[in-house]
C-alpha cells in the first residue's frame, strides 16, 4: 500500500497497532521523510541494526508519526563504510538520535554535527556494542572527555557548567549556560551519563523477559513502556491479550499518569516558592501510590504488565476503594487547582516564562505533554488509539501558549480526563465476565518484528522488537519522546533569566534515563 | 489566602512513626563511635546520587520528603553539594560514563563519610548488571556501609537503611 501517495510500498504490521513498514533506498526516504514534514507529520524515532551475519551489511530505521499511525522505513546499509544521508535538515530531532546510533552501532549519517552522544570515552573510538560481534563483558578504563560545546563569544558572556550531578534529587546530566547578567543566551546539554548498555543487554535475554527490561528504561513510564514492549512481542507472536487485560493495562495506564502528574504539580509550585503546593500534592501522589500498591502489589505498577496480558487483577471490593479515592483526589485537585489559579506569586512565575513557541515546537516533532502545551495535539490515545482506548474516547488536552502556565495547565487537564476514564474502565472491569487475564504468548518466529507505541504520561514511547532464534532477543529498541523534546528546552529557556531554569526544566521534567537508553 | 490556611487546617499531620534500625541491612560493621552517631543522628545531612539509576529509586526518595514520612522532622536533611554531607545515598547501578563523577563527590565528602547503596541496581547491579557501559553494583565504585534492596525500596525500607547507617536513632 502506499502511504502520503509517495511511492514507496508499506506493508501493514499485524497487530493492534495502525504500523506499515517499507524498505527504501536512500532518495527514497529522503522524499517520504519530506512528504511527511509538509503534511504535518513528524518524526518519532531512529535507530540501527547489525546485519551483517545475514549476508548484508547494517540497516537503519526511522519511525515517522501520520495521521494513519506509525511509518517505519529501513535504509540498507552497506557493511564497509555505513553511511546514510543526514535527515537533521529536514527533522532536527533526528541529530542526537543520530549520533547515538553512531556511538552504539557505527553507522554514520552525513551530517555536520559528528560530535559523540551516548559514549563519553569510556569506551574506545571503534568499539561499537551493538555489533553483533562486539562482547557485551568487556570493559574499559573510564577517560577525560573534551566535549566540543559551542561557545557564545561577546562582551560579559560568561559560562555556567552545571552537573553531571545536580544539586537537587535529580538524574544527572550537564547544562552548559551562557550567560550575559542573569539572562541565558544559550544553554547546551550534554547527556548520556545514565546509559548502561540497555540495548544490548536485552540481547542476553529471553523475549519473554525483556518486559522487565523495558519497564526500567525509565522507572517513572514503567507502564507505558512494558506496555509498549509486551505489545511490540505480541504483534510478532501474533498474540491477543484478553479483553479484561487490555482494560486493565489501560488502568494502570491512567494511574501512572495521574501519579506523576501530581508530583509534578507539586514541584512546580515549590520551584516558584509556594511550598504548600508540594507538601499537598506529594501527599495526594503518596495515597495515590499506596492504593496502587494495595490492590496491585506495586507502588510503581512495576512489572504488572506482561506479554499476552497482566499479572494482576482489581481485588474484590477494589472497584469501590478506586471510585472512592478518583472522588476525594479530584476534589482536592480542584481545591488545589483553584489555589494556584488565583495566586499571584505563582502565576507571575509561570506565565511567559519558558515558551516553546507552536511553529517551533512543529518543527522539532516536540509531542506528548510539552507538545500538547505548545499546540501538538499528539496524544495516540486520541488519534491512534489501540484497545480499549477506541472505545475511552479521550479528550486530548491543547493550549498553545508553550510556557509553564501552559504545561501546568495541561496537567492539570489530563489528570481530570484520566479520572474520568479511569471511571469508565471501573464500569467496564466490574461489570465483564470473562475474568481471563493472560493469553500464553506463541512461540516466536526468527526474524519475526514487532512493534509496540503508547502514549505514557510525559509522551508517546515505541519499543522496536526483533526475535533471535530460540526465544531470544536479536534487537530491542527503546524510544522515550524525552530524546526529541530535550532540544527543545534549550531554546525554551533562551532570553529567561537563569533562576527560572529550574522551574523550567520542571515543567518539562523529561527524562534522562530513558533518552540514555 | 483563604482557601490555601483551610487546606493547611483541614489537611490536619499526616505524619507517620518511623521505622526501626535493621542491622540485617548492614554491608560492614560500624565503623563510628557511639558519642559521634549520637550527633549525627540528630543531624544527619544526606548528599544523594543518582550514578546511573532509571530514575525509580530517586521517586521513592522524593518521597521520603512527604507529610506522612517527613523524613526532616528526624532532622535529617538533603545537601546539595558532597562537602556539606555525612552521607552520601546513592542508586542505580553505577554507568561508566558517571564512573568519574561518583569518585569524585565521594572523595569531596568530608570523612567519615557514610555511604548508603539503595536498590537492586545499587546492591548488585541489578537487571542491568556489569557491562562495557556499567560498573554494576555501587561497591564496585566505591566503599558502602549499608545496601537496602527493593525495585524501588520502600520509602520505609530507605528510612530503615539510613537510620541503621547511623547507629538505629
Ligand atoms: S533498583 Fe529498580 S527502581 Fe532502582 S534504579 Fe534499579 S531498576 Fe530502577
Amino acid at each position: 500500500m502506499q502511504i502520503l501517495n509517495h511511492s514507496l510500498q508499506f506493508e501493514a504490521l499485524p497487530g493492534a497497532l495502525a504500523a506499515y513498514r517499507a524498505t527504501a533506498d536512500e532518495a527514497r526516504l529522503l522524499s517520504f521523510a519530506s512528504s511527511v514534514r509538509q503534511s504535518g507529520g513528524r518524526f518519532v524515532a531512529l535507530w540501527g541494526s547489525d546485519e551483517r551475519d545475514r549476508n548484508a551489511g547494517f540497516a537503519l530505521h526511522a519511525a515517522f508519526g501520520i495521521a494513519e499511525g506509525l511509518a517505519l522505513v529501513t535504509l540498507p546499509l552497506p557493511a564497509d563504510n555505513p553511511e546514510y544521508p543526514d535527515l537533521a535538515e529536514i527533522f532536527p530531532a533526528a541529530n542526537r538520535l543520530q549520533r547515538a546510533t553512531y556511538d552504539l552501532l557505527g553507522i554514520r549519517s552525513r551530517g555536520e554535527d559528528q560530535r559523540p552522544w551516548l559514549r563519553h570515552a569510556n569506551w574506545p573510538a571503534d568499539y561499537f556494542p551493538l555489533r553483533r560481534d562486539s562482547d557485551p563483558a568487556q570493559q574499559f578504563e573510564t577517560q577525560n572527555e573534551e566535549y566540543a560545546f559551542v561557545r557564545v563569544e561577546g562582551d560579559g558572556v560568561h559560562e555556567i557548567p552545571v552537573g553531571p550531578i545536580h544539586a537537587g534529587i535529580i538524574e544527572p546530566g550537564h547544562f552548559r549556560f551562557s550567560i550575559v547578567g542573569e539572562k541565558v543566551l544559550r544553554l547546551e546539554q550534554r547527556l548520556g551519563w545514565t546509559h548502561k548498555g540497555i540495548e544490548k543487554r536485552f540481547e542476553q535475554l529471553p523475549l519473554s523477559d525483556g518486559y522487565k527490561l523495558a519497564g526500567r528504561v525509565s522507572g517513572d513510564t514503567t507502564v507505558a513502556f512494558s506496555w509498549a514492549y509486551c505489545l511490540a512481542a505480541e504483534t510478532l507472536t501474533g498474540c491477543t491479550p484478553p479483553p479484561r487485560a487490555l482494560w486493565l493495562r489501560a488502568l494502570l495506564l491512567e494511574r501512572e499518569r495521574i501519579a506523576n502528574h501530581l508530583g509534578d504539580l507539586g514541584y512546580l509550585g515549590n520551584d516558584a516558592a509556594l511550598s504548600f503546593g508540594l507538601a499537598q500534592f506529594l501527599r495526594l501522589k503518596e495515597d495515590w501510590q499506596r492504593l496502587s500498591d494495595q490492590l496491585f502489589g506495586h507502588r510503581y505498577l512495576m512489572d504488572r504488565i506482561v506479554p499476552g496480558g497482566v499479572a494482576c487483577d482489581l481485588p474484590p471490593g477494589g472497584g469501590a476503594l478506586m471510585l472512592a479515592q478518583c472522588e476525594s483526589i479530584e476534589r482536592e485537585v480542584r481545591i488545589l487547582k483553584d489555589i494556584y489559579d488565583e495566586h499571584a506569586g505563582l502565576q507571575d512565575r509561570f506565565l511567559t516564562t519558558g515558551r516553546l513557541l507552536p511553529a517551533l515546537a512543529g518543527e522539532l516533532s516536540i509531542s506528548g505533554l510539552v507538545g500538547r502545551a505548545s499546540s501538538q495535539t499528539w496524544d495516540l490515545r486520541g488519534q491512534n488509539p489501540i484497545a480499549p482506548y477506541d472505545q475511552l474516547n479521550v479528550q486530548v488536552a491543547s493550549h498553545r501558549n508553550g510556557d509553564v502556565a501552559a504545561r501546568v495547565a495541561v496537567r492539570f487537564d489530563e489528570i481530570f480526563e484520566a479520572l474520568r476514564a479511569t471511571r469508565q474502565i471501573l464500569v467496564v472491569l466490574t461489570d465483564e465476565l470473562c475474568r481471563d487475564l493472560i493469553e500464553p504468548l506463541p512461540s516466536a518466529r526468527d526474524g519475526a518484528f514487532g512493534v509496540g507505541w503508547i502514549e505514557g504520561w510525559r509522551g508517546d514511547v515505541l519499543v522496536a522488537l526483533e526475535a533471535g532464534p530460540d526465544g531470544s532477543i536479536r534487537r530491542c529498541h527503546c524510544h522515550d519522546a524525552s530524546s526529541r523534546i530535550w532540544p527543545a528546552l534549550e531554546h525554551a529557556v533562551m532570553g529567561n533569566i537563569v533562576p527560572d531554569f529550574p522551574l523550567i526544566n520542571k515543567s518539562f521534567n523529561l527524562s534522562y534515563s530513558g533518552q540514555d537508553v | 489566602m483563604y482557601q490555601l490556611l483551610k487546606q493547611i487546617i483541614v489537611t490536619g499531620i499526616k505524619t507517620e512513626v518511623p521505622p526501626v534500625a535493621d542491622e540485617a541491612l548492614r554491608v560492614i560493621a560500624q565503623r563510628l563511635e557511639k558519642a559521634m552517631l549520637d550527633t549525627l543522628g540528630r543531624a544527619l545531612v544526606i548528599r544523594q546520587i543518582d550514578a546511573g539509576s532509571c530514575n525509580g529509586c530517586e521517586l521513592e526518595i522524593h518521597a521520603l520528603g512527604n507529610a506522612y514520612y517527613n523524613l526532616e522532622g528526624l532532622g535529617i536533611r538533603f545537601a546539595a553539594s558532597p562537602r556539606h554531607a555525612d552521607l552520601l545515598l546513592v542508586t542505580g547501578p553505577v554507568a561508566k560514563n558517571m564512573e568519574v563523577a561518583l569518585k569524585r563527590a565521594y572523595d569531596a565528602t568530608p570523612e567519615p563519610k557514610l555511604v548508603v547503596a539503595v536498590g537492586e541496581c545499587g546492591c548488585g547491579g541489578g537487571i542491568f548488571g556489569e557491562s562495557y557501559a556499567s560498573c554494576g553494583r555501587v561497591a564496585n565504585v566505591i566503599p558502602v556501609d549499608v545496601a537496602v534492596p527493593g525495585c524501588p525500596p520502600t520509602p520505609l525500607a530507605l528510612m530503615q537503611g539510613i537510620l541503621t547507617a547511623i547507629g538505629g536513632k
